[in-house]
């Protein structure tokens, strides 16, 4: 068990050890789906209630497969929980919210393949997180991840204006402001520190 | 699942190529649609292990073994496989395959298996990998998928190669932990930080986008 604070763990995993820009999880649907405010608030969203669930239901799997013995059986359980999960949030949003469901397309499913969910549910084995932790450290990791998304779809969207040589547009200026963004958030190191 | 932008180049690629020869399977990985200079696909890795030539090595041939075995068991499975589970089935099959190269990297080599950290159990996810399974492996014979995954792994491990030495030796003076500069050399401390990730990738796609431009000029 760790002696981190539950606020520490949650600025941790949001700002110091930002998934996305220090940890480089979730890139694909960062560099996908960052082009529209409105897109990546959803998506932020989406992502942060699928890690939540599945932050949930690992730390029941570890228990269980602690106690059988099975450690091996680890990753195979969370993917499957995982996608399920996935399905289950598709299937309530479609229901919900139609035009939610339109407007992230293809990358409601491919929340599954998302790392940062996978990472999310690794990392807090590894720590060995409790429950309330492990939700926390979800919450933080979801938070994280939106505000990553956020900035960058901001930068994006003013980038889309401006005139750039043609080579560079597209993934490689992304890219850029990409680095410049991790960055800056290396400005956060020492914050969460005890 | 699958990236939708590879799904539909791979279409037209198979329209045109359908009786290329075997070898072309292989080759076409390592270069002219190499998984991460031109479909820009399995980024995490990519970027996560890449701050040093070792790492990005051994990242490299742990995904080409996975790719290699599961494009092999799911091609040799593809008529067994009912349509609407299939990508859950590939998920397992991955999984599987991943959890045995964790558990060999460890047994092999404990400081390696530390420093790559978690990101081997993220092969699982790496959507080169399902994308192979759901693009080629499901739809063409055992040989084929094998060349397709081999050509395809080696092409990831050339792409991740050339970043991580890139990042080593500007960020650290040394190449696969040998210093090649002298004692005076200052480090780019930032190229071994995250940002650097994202600076040398970006450097590494503009360099080929300047070349494919010249080359048809």
């Amino acid at each position: 068990m760790t002696h981190e604070s539950l606020w520490q763990i949650f600025i941790n995993a949001s700002l110091v050890n930002n998934f996305v820009l220090a940890y480089f999880l979730g890139i694909c649907p960062f560099l996908g789906v960052s082009g529209k405010m409105e897109t990546a608030t959803k998506m932020g969203v989406a992502v942060t209630f699928v890690m939540v669930i599945s932050a949930i239901s690992a730390y029941g799997i570890h228990k269980v497969l602690t106690m059988i013995q099975a450690p091996f059986l680890e990753l195979i359980s969370y993917i499957v929980v995982i996608a399920a999960t996935v399905q289950l949030v598709e299937m309530f949003i479609k229901k919900a919210s139609p035009a939610l469901f339109k407007a992230l397309g293809i990358f409601l499913p491919l929340i599954t393949t998302n790392c940062a969910i996978l990472a999310v549910a690794l990392f807090q084995t590894n720590k060995g997180y409790g429950f309330l932790e492990s939700i926390v450290y979800a919450l933080g990791a979801g938070t994280g991840f939106t505000l990553a998304l956020l900035l960058m779809a901001g930068v994006r969207e003013r980038a889309d204006l401006a005139t750039v040589p043609g080579i560079v547009k597209g993934t490689i200026l992304t890219l850029f402001i990409a680095g410049i963004l991790s960055l800056t958030f290396m400005g956060f190191a020492g914050l969460g520190t005890q | 699942m699958v990236n939708k932008k590879a799904t539909t180049t791979k279409t037209g690629f198979f329209d045109q190529m359908a009786s290329a020869p075997s070898t072309d399977e292989f080759i076409k990985g390592l270069w002219r649609e190499n998984p991460i200079f031109v479909q820009v696909l399995g980024m995490c890795p990519t970027l996560a292990v890449t701050n040093s030539l070792t790492n990005a090595l051994a990242m490299g041939l742990a995904t080409t073994f996975v790719l290699v075995a599961s494009n092999g068991l799911i091609s040799s499975l593809r008529n067994f496989i009912p349509k609407q589970v299939r990508i859950a089935t590939y998920i397992l099959i991955i999984a599987t395959f991943v959890t045995l190269i964790d558990y060999g990297i460890q047994a092999t080599s404990v400081a390696l298996h530390k420093s790559l950290g978690a990101f081997i159990s993220l092969i699982v996810v790496n959507c080169l990998i399902l994308g192979r399974a759901e693009a080629f492996a499901s739809k063409n014979n055992v040989g084929l998928s094998l060349l397709d995954g081999l050509g395809m792994g080696l092409g990831f491990t050339f792409a991740l190669s050339c970043l991580g030495a890139l990042r080593e030796i500007m960020g650290n003076g040394s190449l696969l932990n040998v210093q090649i500069f002298g004692e005076a050399y200052q480090e780019w401390i930032v190229m071994i930080l995250p940002a650097g990730g994202f600076f040398t990738l970006a450097i590494w796609l503009l360099f080929f986008n300047v070349l494919k431009k010249k080359k048809m000029a």
